[in-house]
């Protein structure tokens, strides 16, 4: 690993040049079968891989709409070769979008399409061979599932629910990753990513509102499983002792402490982050997402809020009522759904963002803040992929965008914006996300973020921006790693809530 | 010949119209389990409505991606829709007024869409990514659609056909009365046959080929989906079952 160095910035943002391999040594750990037994799939690559490959590819064909049309509608036009972070990082021709998608759909080809079936070779049509097989595993896990290609496809394919398609698949017939599935397998044991214990947690909880009354002078509480709180705050798990996350996590707590909200944590869903969605598992993001459902009737809470973290807003936002009632709407025989939303304050938003949270907040009055305290930052903003292209936020389109940026500005003085190409839908996911986030992949990691770097260095160049604020626990920890090799202080990411914590007013206003 | 070239329309014809409302009862029929618009996205059913008439008509998003392609996409394909219209006039008597109206234009559509074909072709060939990404049947596909814009022209501007006769052809194969007189057969052609066997073609491998972009694009959850998850609950039959049983 010691060998890892940035890739140099483009002078002018051109499409590189293909290198056809370049990235085919790079594989992410496979799981071993303790791991992959402890979640229900195949210790090792089962004997008769290749036809269940091919039979799971059926069922999931039949399953999701999206894998189907994706599969059929794909015309090989190009629009998307050049917009996958990986591509431009790495320049392997596999990690274009197209091509990605390609390495499935030349085995759909083959085996559910006439002209596949009959002539392979005029289609781009393959045998599931082992070798193809070891080709699936390595490049579904060099895509993060940003969703980037999806926009610029005049059909809208989405790349992301092909890896999904394609690793669960692999999980099916033994094949799985160990990063992804280790960290599912501590979700259920322990209930988060980072397998912190009850009372483990329950200390650093303590340690946090010591810390707190040393800074401030005032008694801000972490309270966790509180019954009869009305907000249940759903966070990432990276938010309890990672830096920078710890940050937002006491700036959530001191919004929630200076507008008088009761508010509680839950020790049995201590994680917001799924990591059923990245291996694109339907029971795993279902029963991963059913915990929170658990807490919030346990508790009885009146609402949910999920705090800074891409991935987990997405299938907060755009999953949760589907997979386990949060949110409203429910068909009124829907009993399962309907014993929930009856809980829930339908006044708000179910569930609502932090940030909605807090903005709500600041255009209600009931926060106030000392901008200077952030005068020391020339503060720019990375918008995270899962969250821009994937969910929104204040029930308008592009409130996902706006809203972050508005508490920016509410809480700081000097706000700037990166390049437009590389910001709102058309951002750059950080490299890290989608089940990436592990030293194995560091490599491609560092490749990955090379367009978002490339602009945040114009911005630190012509108007000396030095602090990048995002929403997103995986972006946190991404940048915190890779921002040194490319030449940048660790300390310059941060969350939004940071920048909230640094400014906000506590006590007697 | 005439009569081949009444049996393969007909068989044509039925391939396209069959394989395709099998291909839309497919994609009908599959749920999509998940709300996955591509945000931010449209919050309401109209806002979805206009979102996918922009991509349909103007390529939003292949604006967005990349400006030759989109330009020379929209070209291919604008022309094509006012080729096909313009070729109306061989399946209506009388005409109506408004396919008279668009006579001239689609002639010149005709060669517009050579262009756009031709460009889209030189894309393929001469840009690295697009060349790697192509199979032999992204090639022939522009080809054939290049050949048949060809033999189009050349009956129109170099060598002319009698198309009072194509039309009497086409009009007894759509009454069910096909060749019933003298004026109902093709007229002998080279040009004729090629181009007439490429649309044949054309129509026969619609329903197996990535012209199902065409349709598929309806039907791409990322661009027909209402973003309104936490608003109405979403949910498919398959996924509703897993809740019965836990």
């Amino acid at each position: 690993m010691a060998d890892i160095a940035a890739p140099a910035y483009r002078i002018i943002p051109i499409i590189p040049a293909l290198k056809p391999g370049a990235m085919e040594g790079v594989k992410s750990f496979v799981a071993n079968d303790k791991i992959q037994e402890a979640i229900g799939f195949p210790g090792q690559l089962v004997e008769d891989w290749h036809d269940q490959a091919i039979a799971k590819m059926g069922e999931l064909l039949g399953k999701y709409r999206s894998l189907k049309v994706y599969m059929d509608a794909c015309v090989h036009c190009g629009a998307c070769s050049d917009k996958c972070h990986y591509f431009i990082g790495t320049q392997d021709p596999k990690n274009m979008p197209v091509a990605r998608q390609d390495l499935m759909r030349s085995v759909y080809r083959r085996y559910f399409t006439l002209p596949g079936k009959l002539f392979p070779k005029l289609v781009g049509a393959r045998d599931l061979t082992r070798e193809v097989l070891d080709e699936w595993y390595t490049y579904y896990y060099q895509c993060s599932e940003c969703r980037r290609c999806s926009v610029f496809c005049p059909y809208g394919i989405d790349t992301a629910e092909v890896t999904m398609a394609a690793r669960e698949i692999l999980d099916s017939i033994g094949y799985g990753q160990k990063y992804s599935n280790e960290i599912i397998g501590k979700v259920h044991k322990i209930g988060n990513n980072l397998g912190l214990p009850g009372p483990a947690l329950m200390d650093t909880l303590e340690g946090l509102e010591e810390d707190v009354k040393e800074a401030t002078g005032i008694d801000v509480r972490f309270p966790i499983d509180v019954k009869g709180a009305e907000v249940l705050l759903i966070t990432p798990s990276a938010d309890f002792f990672a830096e920078p996350h710890i940050d937002s996590l006491i700036g959530y707590a001191k919004v929630f402490h200076a507008t008088g909200t009761s508010w509680t944590l839950s020790s049995m869903a201590s994680e917001a982050g799924n990591f059923g969605m990245f291996i694109g598992n339907y029971d795993q993001l279902r029963a991963i997402a059913m915990r929170i459902r658990k807490a919030a009737l346990e508790l009885g809470v009146k609402r949910i809020v999920v705090g800074e973290c891409g991935h987990a807003w997405r299938v907060a936002y755009s999953f949760w009522n589907t997979l386990t009632g949060v949110g409203e709407g429910a068909d009124p025989n829907d009993r399962f759904a309907q014993m929930l939303q009856k809980q829930l304050d339908h006044r708000y938003k179910q569930p609502s963002h932090i940030c909605e949270f807090t903005w709500d907040m600041i255009q209600d009055e009931r926060l106030t803040f000392d901008k200077s305290a952030n005068d020391k930052y020339i503060i720019t903003f990375h918008d995270s992929c899962n969250v821009a292209r994937g969910s929104s936020m204040g029930g308008y389109p592009g409130g996902q965008f706006e809203i972050p940026r508005n508490i920016i500005k509410a809480v700081a003085n000097h706000f700037v914006e990166m390049s437009p190409e590389t910001t709102h839908e058309k951002t750059f996911c950080c490299g890290g996300g989608g089940g990436l986030l592990t030293d194995d992949l560091l490599d491609l990691r560092v490749k990955g973020a090379l367009p978002r770097m490339e602009v945040l260095q114009q911005v630190a160049d012509e108007q000396g921006v030095n602090f990048m604020a995002c929403i997103c626990a995986i972006c946190k920890a991404q940048f915190t790693r890779i921002m040194p090799i490319y030449g940048f202080d660790r300390r310059m990411i941060g969350g939004v809530h940071q920048l909230v914590s640094n400014a906000i007013k506590l006590g007697d206003k | 010949m005439s009569t081949l070239f009444a049996i393969l329309f007909y068989l044509a014809t039925l391939v396209f119209v069959v394989g395709l409302l099998y291909r839309i009862g497919v994609y009908t029929r599959i749920p999509a389990p998940l709300k996955i618009p591509t945000t931010p996205a449209p919050t309401t059913a109209s806002g979805v409505v206009l979102r996918m008439m922009r991509e349909v008509f103007l390529f939003e998003s292949l604006f967005k991606a990349n400006l030759w392609t989109w330009g020379l996409g929209l070209l291919f394909h604008a022309s094509l829709a006012l080729v096909l219209l313009r070729h109306l006039r061989y399946f209506t008597e009388p005409v109506w007024a408004w396919v008279a109206f668009i006579q001239p234009f689609g002639m010149y559509a005709g060669i517009t869409m050579l262009l756009g074909a031709a460009g889209l072709w030189a894309r393929r060939l001469f840009v690295e990514r697009i060349r790697y990404i192509s199979t032999p049947s992204d090639h022939l596909m522009l080809a054939l659609f290049i050949a048949i814009a060809l033999s189009g022209l050349t009956m129109k501007f170099v060598a002319h056909t009698d198309v009072v006769a194509v039309k009497g052809f086409f009009l007894g194969l759509m009454n069910f009365a096909p060749l019933h007189s003298d004026s109902q057969v093709l007229p002998s052609s080279v040009g004729l046959y090629a181009h007439l066997l490429m649309v044949a073609v054309l129509l026969l491998i619609f329903p197996i080929s990535k012209l199902l972009h065409a349709p598929g694009v309806f039907f791409s959850p990322s661009r027909n989906q209402t973003d309104n998850p936490r608003e109405k609950r979403h949910i498919a039959a398959w996924a509703k079952q897993l809740e019965s049983e836990s």
